[in-house]
């Protein structure tokens, strides 16, 4: 069963003069315009659309309820507008509740998101090159320890990392949320999988004979092919760091370091505690302010990576 | 234990000219070499240090004490770790049979070409992924709420008393349909991606025979993509094991329902952080980590062999 798929991304060569790929080509030749199209159906359309409904009510839910005031919330459907559209103020309060604390987090989840996800993907994409275009003394054994590593809990980490950066001076520091999250094993499986479908090795080897040292043939050969792929796990490592909880969670005391994750979960219970106050509109809110970028990167970036996942689906 | 197969094309396409048979070479090092220190230090290092720790115990007089399996000892006699372990693996046995199995139908009807408006679909069923596990619970801990959730409006519109989600006995349910809305649209877009690389003569050879749809989901599609279907088991079976977020969130909302040992990381989890037992709770992590290698390692064994 792999030969089929392995070819399917495979880059073909090209006469000189044309442009360079660009992607991998995966999606050009669809299968199903060389035979007949099988008819629609709308039965299957249906049912598929009751799991649509599944994942997006929810979503509705949420953007709806951001619109309400408190008392609103409770006075109204759920799924559908009340009198007060407060969509405004509720904005403007998440961003200036308790000075303004909800945009420190926005720019805390930034700053880990572009050093944590940025540096994984960097990683990544440098090892998955080298293990797809090199044989190198201790390879299977790289192979075994970082596939080995993914099956290994959170916890069983967490004390010890926690222990072990609490020794450095490291928590309730940036770098405690940063390190960690530099590593991505999935990345890196993902790069491995797509730098040996996507660089030819004929290529390097032409880049070679021409003088290019192993940096440059990296940075002019390897990178521009690998785009599809580097999108795809930018994206991934991206919604893993602003999606993190359980990291900073162990690792930062100080709200002042909070990602967006841990400051609403810290707003939501404040309210079962004495005295203090339920500001469940601005949970809402700030939930839908956190959701946003991502679905809005995943919607805009969809055509790359999407090729780069297809690449890097299993095969047997 | 390896879990994934290193990619096919490096392992069995003849290796092109060059490179990959002349040239064994340190080279390499210098890509792999950053990736591997940062690796060493945030996961090979805590994993020997955790196992350093099991080892000793604190006691109230005279500090630190070497204690050798004292600690595993314990924890296999720990009628709290193993309850919250039962607890995971009901919940295992049922969500995730429930989420793969959705995910692999919404596959199959984007991958069979009758659907109207398939990217759509494809794109919007995936969105839930991008969603934090805090947001996710959050939102549906609220539509589960009487007071201004679903579940409340519910109610009002028709007049009948539901079933609390929240009570201790549908909360483990609940989070089981948090988890599933989560990730039910990320297996299907694994399922999919391993779908449409299937070779469209594969389809045309069934047709000449007379196969039906059943018959060419069942003989080409599914062995086909069975290497996706057991890493996405695989991944699950880690995922419901490492349960912590959903029930850790959700414990505001339903303090009476949700213990702090509920799941075995929320059980390390507060022993480490709210109890100080560092040592017992490492002892605990890599028991958990143990026994999520051995039940992974088999899923990956029984998925494989049925192929061959």
């Amino acid at each position: 069963m792999s030969s089929p798929a392995t070819t399917a991304f495979r880059p073909t060569p090209r006469p000189a003069g044309d442009p360079p790929p660009s992607a991998p080509r995966l999606c050009t030749p669809r299968r199903h315009t060389a035979g007949r199209r099988p008819r629609r159906s709308v039965l299957l359309t249906v049912l598929t659309g009751l799991v649509l409904l599944y994942a997006l009510v929810p979503l509705l839910w949420l953007a709806v309820s951001a619109t309400k005031t408190q008392e609103g919330l409770a006075g109204s459907s759920g799924l559908w507008f009340g009198g007060d559209f407060a969509l405004w103020d509720n904005i403007s309060t998440t961003f200036t509740y308790n000075d303004g604390v909800f945009t420190r987090w926005l720019l805390n989840t930034l700053l880990y998101v572009g050093l944590g996800a940025g540096g994984a993907t960097f990683l990544a994409v440098l090892g998955g090159y080298a293990l797809a275009k090199f044989d190198f003394p201790g390879k299977r054994a790289v192979f075994a320890v970082v596939i080995g590593a993914v099956a290994v809990p959170g916890t069983a980490l967490a004390v010890p990392t926690f222990l072990m950066f609490s020794g450095m001076g490291l928590t309730d520091t940036p770098w405690a949320v940063v390190i960690p999250s530099l590593i991505s094993p999935f990345g890196l499986y993902l790069m491995w999988v797509f730098a040996t479908e996507a660089i030819p090795t004929e290529l390097m080897e032409a880049a070679r004979i021409d003088g290019a040292g192993e940096v440059r043939t990296f940075f002019q050969v390897g990178l521009p092919l690998l785009a599809p792929g580097i999108v795809t796990v930018l994206l991934f490592t991206m919604v893993a760091t602003w999606n993190n909880y359980f990291l900073p969670l162990i690792m930062l005391k100080d709200p002042d370091w909070f990602p967006l994750t841990l400051g609403l979960n810290s707003w939501n219970a404040q309210a079962a505690t004495a005295g203090g106050e339920a500001v469940f509109n601005l949970v809402i809110t700030g939930s839908l302010i956190t959701v946003l970028p991502l679905i809005a990167a995943f919607l805009l970036l969809q055509k790359y990576w999407q090729s780069g996942l297809a690449a890097g689906s299993v095969k047997e | 234990m390896t879990t994934l197969q290193p990619p096919v094309a490096a392992r069995r396409r003849p290796a092109p000219a060059g490179v990959r048979k002349s040239r064994r070479s340190w080279t390499a090092w210098g890509f792999i070499g950053p990736f591997a220190a940062v690796f060493t230090l945030v996961f090979l290092a805590p994993v020997g240090y955790s196992v350093y720790l099991s080892l000793f115990r604190d006691r109230l007089i005279g500090g630190t004490a070497f204690v050798g399996l004292d600690n595993y000892q314990q924890a296999l006699q720990d009628g709290q770790f193993w309850s919250s372990l039962a607890r995971v693996s009901v919940f295992l046995a049922v969500q995730v049979p429930i989420m793969l199995g959705l995910a692999l139908l919404v596959a199959l009807a984007l991958d069979s070409g009758r659907l109207y408006g398939k990217d759509f679909f494809r794109i919007a069923i995936f969105l839930p992924y991008a969603v934090p596990a805090v947001v996710a619970t959050l939102m549906w801990g609220f539509m589960y709420g009487t007071r201004f959730g679903l579940v409340g409006d519910i109610e009002d519109t028709f007049g009948v008393p539901l079933p609390d989600p929240l009570s201790p006995d549908l909360v483990l349910a609940s989070i089981g349909n948090i988890v599933t809305w989560e990730f039910v649209g990320y297996n299907m877009l694994i399922f999919y991606s391993a779908l449409r690389v299937i070779p469209h003569s594969l389809y045309e050879a069934a047709e000449i025979d007379g196969a039906g749809q059943i018959r060419v989901v069942t003989a080409i599609k599914l062995p086909a993509i069975r290497g996706a279907l057991v890493i996405a088991t695989i991944f699950s079976v880690i995922g419901s094991f490492q349960l912590f977020n959903e029930p850790s969130i959700l414990r505001n909302l339903a303090p009476n329902a949700i213990t702090t040992d509920y799941t075995p990381n929320f059980y390390t989890y507060s022993l480490s952080f709210s109890g100080q037992q560092h040592n017992y709770s490492a002892t605990v992590a890599i028991v958990m980590a143990l026994i999520t290698m051995v039940i992974a390692y088999v899923v990956q064994l029984r998925g494989m062999r049925k192929g061959a």
